[in-house]
């Protein structure tokens, strides 16, 4: 099920929650929703959720529209929201069948459901428990299990990895990964290496707007412009390296860093690498080192959204 | 139909887990039992076969016990966002509420049931008004549905469940009380109105044995008003501003 968000706006009083904002998830894409604390992810998950009305704009999920079939979509919807709110007082297998049940899963179809699930996240040594007894990681499993016990077709997790511990989060990264070949997901998060591990697109939002939209890649391209190369070259005196480096036709810039260390920026759309290898053999110097630098998601994202 | 029904089981079972359902039902047993057949206007004072003293008594208790029981069942999910993960299930609002309505209900309606024996004695030990005793039971099962409905409304507006629970209190004891004693110091339409509007009126009117039909249309509006507003009130966060 596709999910296509037109225009969409929300209002918190005075204060634009979400200010015209458009975007689609396909069939089999892993979105990732990136952006600062307030930056209005969790509620536009909300209002895809059907948590919370439309101001101004449409949602459709799969054709239909949230302001007339709301209740009728939320079926094909498994959420898991932010805090991940559960009942305490509950054990782990009835909640789970509550869940089931309540979402119309079949009653013969809930326990084999329900085995699955208890399976698929790791909770079997738990699930006699009260959640309430569960660590925050088991609980985040506990939400995990209950956004997917009905096998929805779309999955909405706001912030899935909060709280886990490094190797749970390998875990939920991989088993979000491989739901999300047959499933649409949305993800919201701020821990960067995670939208570059599991997502296939990314969608940064900053103060309701849209500020950027496209694969790691993509962006990384963007926002990078030039190569930047950073290189150690021996054997020779750093003066003349230096001199004989800017006179690289396609060398814009050339910074020293320490006594035969340099930065090399590149004029745009073009590349050094060759010429300065060239260069080296030609005076007989050594390179030792030659690394070209990645701009990083964390400077794209606080690039974009530190305006 | 089938989602309220998991609503309430759920309900239910959290209240028999937590210690909710068995301190309701002590309590709720022991003060009837005792005020009934042991001390006061009990029934070997009265010397009559009638539960009309345990009807008074019980009339008592569900005022306080019903709010007690329905404070927390939409002020709770509120405070921690349980509630959040309900709506966004494939249920309606008001399948919520009318789930929750019917767990309370359930609720009351076991620890009446428990109360079956004193029937069954006094029917042994003397010629009972069977007519009226059941009807005595109609008023109070009509009587908690009212309460239930104004306890969910009042829990819909607040998450805290101690304000909640005062202000079920407090809209209970205008039903309860305040209305009757206005009616006696009024005349004329004003008079008319609080009397009207005082459900101890209308219950003491069915314990007696009488089934009139304004006693019931009475009761079942207030249900429906109590569980429409708490509806309302989970509704609101849908409401859009333009």
């Amino acid at each position: 099920m596709d999910i296509k968000i037109d225009n969409l706006t929300k209002n918190y009083g005075p204060q634009k929650a979400v200010d015209n904002i458009s975007f689609e998830v396909k069939t089999g894409e892993i979105l990732g929703f990136l952006g600062p604390n307030g930056a209005g992810k969790t509620t536009t998950m909300k209002m895809i959720t059907n948590y919370i009305a439309v101001d101004k704009g449409d949602i459709t999920i799969g054709g239909g529209s949230v302001r007339s079939g709301g209740e009728k979509l939320r079926k094909h919807i498994g959420y898991l929201p932010e805090h991940n709110p559960l009942y305490l007082d509950m054990a782990v297998l009835d909640y789970l069948e509550f869940s089931a049940a309540l979402q119309g899963v079949p009653g013969h179809q809930i326990p084999e459901r329900v085995k699955e699930m208890v399976k698929l996240c790791g909770l079997n040594a738990e699930k006699h428990k009260k959640i309430a007894e569960l660590s925050k990681g088991y609980r985040q499993r506990v939400g995990l299990a209950q956004a997917m016990i009905h096998n929805p077709e779309i999955l909405i997790l706001d912030e899935p990895t909060t709280g886990l511990d490094p190797n749970q989060i390998v875990e939920i990264r991989k088993l979000i990964k491989e739901i999300g070949k047959q499933k649409t997901v949305i993800l919201s998060t701020h821990i960067l290496p995670e939208v570059e591990a599991t997502c296939d697109r990314i969608l940064i939002i900053d103060n309701g707007k849209i500020v950027a939209d496209g694969t790691a890649d993509n962006l990384r391209k963007q926002a990078q412009g030039q190569e930047l190369l950073t290189t150690t070259i021996e054997d020779g005196a750093s003066e003349a390296i230096e001199k004989a480096l800017r006179a690289i036709p396609s060398v814009s810039a050339v910074e020293r860093l320490e006594n035969n260390r340099f930065e090399i920026q590149s004029k745009p759309d073009m590349s050094s690498k060759r010429e300065v290898f060239k260069l080296c053999v030609e005076n007989n110097w050594v390179i030792t080192e030659l690394t070209p630098t990645e701009t990083k998601l964390e400077d794209i994202f606080r690039d974009l959204t530190t305006k | 139909m089938k989602s309220i029904w998991i609503i309430a089981k759920r309900e239910l079972q959290s209240f028999f887990d937590s210690l909710i359902a068995y301190i309701m039902l002590i309590l709720f047993l022991g003060f009837s039992g005792f005020f009934t057949w042991l001390y006061g206007t009990d029934i070997f004072l009265v010397n009559q076969a009638s539960l009309q003293s345990f009807f008074n008594i019980a009339f008592w208790t569900l005022f306080f016990f019903i709010p007690a029981i329905t404070m927390r069942m939409l002020a709770e999910e509120k405070k921690t966002g349980t509630i959040e993960l309900l709506l966004t299930k494939a249920v309606s609002d008001r399948q919520v509420v009318l789930g929750k309505f019917l767990a309370c209900f359930l609720l009351v309606a076991i620890a009446l049931a428990f109360t079956l024996p004193y029937y069954i004695t006094i029917a042994n030990i003397g010629k009972v008004d069977h007519g009226a005793v059941w009807c005595g039971y109609l008023g109070l099962l009509l009587m908690s549905a009212a309460y239930i409905s104004i306890g969910l409304f009042t829990s819909s507006i607040t998450n805290n469940q101690i304000v909640a629970f005062l202000l079920a209190i407090f809209a209970g004891l205008f039903l309860h009380l305040i209305f009757n004693v206005l009616a006696g110091n009024f005349t004329g339409f004003l008079g008319q109105l609080f009397y009207t509007l005082s459900l101890s009126v209308h219950f003491d009117s069915l314990s007696r044995g009488v089934i009139d039909s304004r006693d019931i249309i009475y009761f079942v509006s207030i249900v429906i008003i109590g569980i429409l507003l708490a509806e309302l009130n989970l509704a609101k966060r849908n409401l859009t501003s333009r």
